[in-house]
């Protein structure tokens, strides 16, 4: 009756009306993950659950018994930070930082499945076996994670610098050319 | 959020057996219902988890059967899906954000209960669906997002879902077991209009448990269109799923389904009728979109609804047929 966080077994609460960012910030006192709307709307709790990523705040803790959750208190390795926070850091991911730890859990899922060929809403051919990583692909692929402070171009430049190419991550024009994959 | 036991099936029987009390309810993906649970408007006393049957995505006679806990991403991602059904997966992949898709299943997407602002506000808003016999202050109010389609001086709200839009059109059959035993039934004969009772949304028996959607197999060019107020994770101002064979310059078989106009997923049936094997152009399109709209009656704010779905149907038909060529 437990729930592995970030590889540690953590006991089950009693009572299931607890949510999983419930369980996170009150019971396990990981604060970094955000409670923003609390019903599935803005993203900021976002964390990964067997490696794909869920909003916290309408996934019952009970939900995730025996499943494993990252969140971005797990994503480290001592010091050093995962090359995607740096990535924010050194793109200018973020303005007041609340949405931050969503938005970083949100990218590291949506690269495994954009690797694995999962199609969003502006793929053109939904068949293709690879998906080129343009910034609409990003963006839209992003949408579940809003930012108030509008950092999301620096957002979508960090992610493309850490998982797509360094040369992708040019800074964005409005009028600039589609970034390759 | 009212306490509740919590329990998980290991199958639909035992689902079943566990939801025996009227305030029981199935928990899917729990996008909608942890929510409405939150805000009390649903407060169940038992919650069966259903998650943990059958989540598999089998080919069969041509078609594919889905099993119901499968998670909306799977389904979209599906290679069957992706190849045969496009209305499907586009459908799909316009709703909600990737990660409501990763934890929805496609059980609860069908039973999700509508957005209407006034069914939400508990403490400040009359709402059938929510107490019945209180009235609906969506009616006179706010309601640009509302049904213009088979609504009743009851309830005006609309159905949120993208992929029971295309569910409609594919001639979807949904399974159920419930304690009377299983049987099946056409996906646009699940969900029912407000009439006098918007609060019973669908045919489903107490207790009984959708257990597997089934498609049969599907030999037209298909896509779907959802219209809406920004380009990504917002509900249908009006949404199109289509599927067009064109022979010998006529149309052969055509399928139609609007989102975001009616309390259930509307399958345009007056505007097939009005296509079938006639010709291929707009001017076409355009009678069979004032056919199906015919009957449509707007409110204060969305009266822009029917001109949008036309133009939509219009335009997706004009679409499918340029492929179909």
């Amino acid at each position: 009756m437990s729930i592995i966080v970030n590889g540690s077994a953590t006991p089950l609460p009693p009572d299931p009306r607890v949510s999983l960012l419930d369980l996170l910030r009150e019971h396990l006192k990981l604060t970094g993950t955000k409670k923003g709307c609390n019903q599935g709307a803005c993203g900021a709790c976002t964390v990964l659950l067997d490696g794909e990523r869920v909003v916290s705040c309408l996934t019952l803790a009970v939900q995730a018994e025996g499943r494993a959750v990252t969140t971005v208190e797990g994503l480290a390795q001592s010091d050093k930070l995962h090359p995607l926070q740096q990535a924010f850091i050194d793109r200018d991911g973020f303005q007041c930082g609340y949405c931050t730890p969503g938005q970083i859990c949100s990218a590291i899922g949506m690269a495994a499945e954009l690797e694995r060929g999962v199609p969003s809403h502006v793929t053109g051919d939904l068949t293709a076996g690879t998906i080129a990583a343009s910034r609409e692909e990003l963006a839209e692929r992003m949408s579940g994670n809003l930012c108030r402070c509008g950092a999301h171009n620096g957002i979508i430049d960090a992610i493309a610098a850490t998982f797509i190419s360094k040369e992708a991550a040019q800074p964005y024009r409005p009028d600039g050319p589609e970034m390759a994959a | 959020m009212t306490p509740f036991q919590y329990s998980r099936a290991t199958s639909a029987a035992e689902a079943v057996q566990s939801a025996g009390l009227e305030a029981a309810k199935y928990l899917g993906g729990g996008t909608n219902l942890v929510d409405l649970m939150r805000e009390t408007i649903e407060r169940p006393a038992v919650l069966v988890d259903v998650t943990g049957l059958s989540a598999n995505i089998d080919e069969r006679e041509g078609g594919l059967l889905i099993g119901a806990a499968v998670r909306n991403t799977a389904l979209a991602e599906h290679r069957v899906v992706r190849e045969r059904y496009p209305v499907l997966a586009r459908a799909i992949l316009a709703g909600a954000s990737a990660q409501i898709r990763n934890m929805a299943t496609v059980g609860g997407n069908i039973l999700q209960r509508t957005r209407c602002a006034y069914f939400y506000d508990d403490e400040g808003s009359r709402c059938n669906k929510r107490t019945p016999g209180q009235g609906c202050d969506a009616l006179d109010g706010f309601n640009r997002m509302h049904a213009i389609l088979g609504t009743s001086p009851a309830c005006v709200a609309t159905h949120p879902s993208d992929m029971c839009v295309a569910l409609a059109a594919l001639d979807a059959t949904v399974h159920l077991e419930g304690r009377q035993g299983r049987r099946t039934l056409a996906l646009t004969d699940l969900h029912r209009l407000p009439g006098d009772h918007p609060e019973i949304e669908t045919v489903l028996e107490p207790g009984e448990l959708i257990t597997a959607v089934e498609l049969p197999p599907l030999t037209m060019a298909s896509t779907y269109r959802k219209v809406r107020d920004r380009a990504s994770y917002a509900f249908a101002l009006v949404s199109v799923a289509a599927a067009l064979r064109v022979e010998d310059g006529a149309v052969k078989a055509v399928r139609l389904a609007l989102g975001g106009v009616a309390h259930k997923p509307w399958r345009a049936w007056k505007a097939e009728a009005a296509l079938k094997d006639g010709p291929v152009t707009a001017e076409a399109f355009r009678a069979a979109a004032e056919a199906e709209l015919a009957d449509a009656a707007p409110l204060r704010d969305n009266a822009f609804k029917i001109e949008l779905a036309k133009r939509t149907m219009v335009s997706v038909l004009g679409e499918l047929a340029g492929e179909a060529a």
